[in-house]
């Protein structure tokens, strides 16, 4: 089994290389397609910031509607 | 529903923007590439935060000669509004730089005092929660503010521009408006900026909210 995996790994790695000959640039993932995935990095950022915000105001506010249960 | 138009405006705006920023025409730049439309969502982020940071300010000074303590409160929401969309833009600012000046942090001069003026901020708070007398925290925080204010101003206007820096309008870079801040991009930039501006005010107005109904609980 370790054998079939080090022989996948190792063919891996050399595709890796032949796919990589022809440019120089490296860790490319995130740099393709004119990088418009930084714009969708930093819109998710931005997103789920707000999200995860909106959600703790959430609890705040269902606090208080526990607290003001009794009242009302 | 006729009180909430402006909320709708805001969402309109912001979807607008994901919309508009996404697909329309953007000029071909060198090691910008497609990554030029993050100034539609990076650099709202900063003006919603200074717009809320002045209406902190605002309240703070107007605390000082009403004593109330509403403004109080309205001034240290909005900062605490402010300073979410100053990390947001601080955290997007962040991975643009990464994929285009090649570092998460550079030490460009406006990235530190970005950072700096958001740990001023920080400051505020620490003080006021170090304080336990409300008249006293009311109106040492209130000063705190309108030393902050400027501080921020400077840190994040002035000094950037004094020295070279990686942002553009900044030292020897020329800013957006000389080249690349078409109209095209203006179309989407200017609603970008007033929808999040418009969603930050939202969000201050929810906060204060709270903080009132918690107040009137205690």
């Amino acid at each position: 089994m370790k054998k079939i995996a080090s022989i996948f790994i190792l063919l891996f790695a050399a595709l890796n290389l032949f796919a990589q000959n022809n440019d120089i640039e490296m860790a490319d993932a995130l740099r393709q397609n004119g990088k418009i995935y930084i714009v969708v990095i930093c819109i998710v950022i931005i997103l789920a910031g707000l999200l995860f915000y909106l959600f703790t105001l959430d609890k705040r506010l269902k606090m208080l509607e526990k607290k003001s249960g009794g009242k009302n | 529903m006729r009180k909430n138009w402006w909320k709708i405006l805001a969402s309109v705006l912001v979807i607008y923007t994901a919309i508009a920023g996404l697909l329309l025409n953007v000029p071909r730049l060198a090691i910008l590439n497609e990554s030029i439309r993050n100034l539609y969502f990076h650099v709202p982020m900063w003006f919603a935060m200074i717009v809320l940071f002045t209406i902190s300010v605002f309240y703070s000074i107007k605390s000082l000669s009403s004593q109330s303590e509403v403004d109080d409160l309205k001034a240290v929401e909005s900062a605490n509004a402010g300073i979410i969309f100053g990390l947001l833009g601080l955290i997007t600012g962040a991975v643009w730089a990464k994929f285009t000046w090649g570092q998460f942090w550079s030490f460009d001069p406006k990235q530190n005092f970005a950072a700096i003026s958001i740990l001023l901020y920080f400051a505020y708070f620490i003080l006021r929660n170090a304080i336990d007398e409300e008249q006293k925290r009311a109106k040492i925080a209130a000063i705190y503010n309108i030393f902050a204010f400027p501080m921020m101003v400077v840190l994040l206007f002035v000094l950037p521009r004094l020295q070279d820096s990686l942002h553009p309008g900044n030292g020897g870079n020329p800013g957006f408006n000389s080249y690349d801040l078409d109209s095209k991009m203006r179309a989407v930039f200017y609603p970008a900026c007033l929808g999040w501006i418009i969603i930050g005010y939202w969000v201050y107005t929810i906060r204060l909210r709270i903080k009132t109904l918690e107040n009137k609980q205690l």
